[in-house]
């Protein structure tokens, strides 16, 4: 048997990264997770929208890290109007600094050896197929050699890149995003809201997640193709200005998110990539948080698997894109589909929806009851709508 | 291409859909490699803060 320094190393250390090493771990392999900020969890580029469904197969749910429980959500669209729907599952949104942590406290609970400030900077093959990983540390560069690496670092995807695989994206797969905590508002803490249309958000949407009563993440994305004119500040800026005039701003973030499928390698010799380094988020709604830990989970049985046969080609990690598919990946290939429609749906079409959808009484107004009433009006649309943004188990 | 550092925030948007991998994060700062950029302008029209100039638009 090969001697490394570690079986797995694992670069980032976000819910993929700490989902996968702990899961690697738990099966028996000795692990290294490494971050490149002091801790994991900030900057908090998230909406930090969550649905409850299936949480609990992952941790156990703690109100400190919640900051809000929801029920409902409120989809706008251009000319004001609103469907609302009460979700069949519990949403929360959630505080991803104190998330993270746990997540990463389960992880060092099962073995998981972790360090921060610790900039993964590259990699090499070894002649006995085996990896050098290469991250620089308070200055200092350290070389330490393991069997496997996760990549499980971003949008960015640079590990990916590193093994040789494109992991780039195309403008009209990534969402240009900026994002304000803002507060002395008032807000319902028990809904989130979307807005939908051209002259709010082309190409995606704006979302308002209540972190309290009197606060609440108000952002938007819109598509790359669509930004080359009005940058989406300009929008959240008008957005607000209009909606929230006496807001305060206590955090403001930027990002891009990932609006795609799943990327068509998410594994090579030595590597798997996991979370939104192998563009694993819904390509609608753009949320990540639960598709990184369901991912993380598979990856990390699979890599400890093959540390106990001795082969790490990406053929003995091949259950890992198959029972992704079957979980998840496919469903994100239908939301791509659709996503032309929904996100780029003309504004006099998203009132039309919204205009038939007011015909249901707002007591009867779930899911399963929209789906009921489908046969009214533009059938495919509406329950392709319906499919992408309700609150359901595993999907948001 | 120029990254004005008043205005980066370390996203990773650009280096996301930067095709040539010329661009690359240290924990502190941004490092775009000119002599590997194609200037296909991806990063200028992706960054959500508008940190990312071609040398032209920064004179």
């Amino acid at each position: 048997m090969t001697m490394t320094d570690y079986d797995v190393i694992v670069v980032g250390a976000g819910p993929a990264g700490s989902v996968t090493a702990r899961f690697a771990a738990e099966n028996g392999a000795s692990v290294l997770m490494l971050e490149r900020d002091r801790e994991p969890g900030i900057p908090v580029r998230c909406a930090e929208g969550i649905s409850g469904g299936g949480l609990e197969d992952f941790i156990k749910i703690d109100k400190r890290w919640i900051a809000s429980e929801i029920d409902t959500a409120r989809l706008y669209t251009p000319n004001g109007s609103s469907l609302e729907m009460k979700s069949e599952v519990r949403g929360y949104v959630l505080e991803r600094r104190l998330f993270d942590a746990a997540l990463c406290d389960i992880a060092c609970r099962a073995g998981v050896v972790m360090s921060t400030k610790a900039n993964v900077t590259g990699i090499e093959r070894n002649s006995d197929r085996t990896i050098t990983v290469k991250y620089k540390k308070m200055g200092v560069i350290h070389r330490v050699s393991c069997k496997i690496v996760i990549g499980a670092d971003g949008i960015e995807s640079r590990v990916g890149r590193w093994f040789g695989l494109k992991t780039n994206l195309k403008l009209e797969d990534i969402s240009t995003s900026v994002q304000y905590t803002i507060n002395n508002i008032d807000v319902e803490d028990n809904v989130i809201s979307f807005f939908f249309g051209s002259n709010y958000a082309p190409g995606g949407y704006v979302w308002i997640f209540p972190k309290s009563k009197r606060s609440a993440n108000v952002g938007l994305g819109i598509a790359g193709c669509f930004a080359h004119e009005k940058p989406a500040q300009e929008y959240l800026d008008e957005f607000i200005a209009e909606r929230f005039p006496n807001a305060s701003i206590s955090y403001t973030v930027y990002a891009g998110i990932p609006i795609t499928t799943t990327l068509k390698q998410i594994t090579a010799d030595n590597l798997l990539l996991v979370g939104d380094a192998a563009h694993q988020v819904n390509p609608i709604t753009g949320g990540g948080i639960k598709q990184a830990m369901i991912a993380g989970r598979i990856a990390g049985v699979t890599a400890a698997e093959a540390i106990s046969k001795g082969d790490y080609s990406e053929r003995a990690f091949k259950a890992y894109p198959q029972r992704w598919e079957k979980v998840l990946g496919s469903k994100h290939r239908f939301m791509y589909s659709i996503k032309e429609k929904v996100l780029n749906a003309s504004d006099s079409r998203l009132d039309k929806i919204a205009e038939m959808c007011n015909n249901i009484p707002p007591e009867k107004f779930t899911l399963t009851e929209l789906f009921k009433q489908v046969i009214k009006g533009d059938p495919k649309l509406i329950a392709e709508m319906a499919r992408a943004f309700v609150v359901s188990k595993v999907a948001f | 291409m120029i990254v004005n550092r008043d205005l980066c925030d370390l996203c990773g948007s650009c280096i996301a859909v930067c095709p040539v991998d010329a661009i690359s994060m240290d924990e502190f700062y941004l490092l775009i490699d000119n002599e590997r950029c194609t200037k296909c302008g991806n990063c200028v029209v992706v960054c959500p803060a508008r940190a990312i100039l071609t040398e032209e638009l920064a004179e």
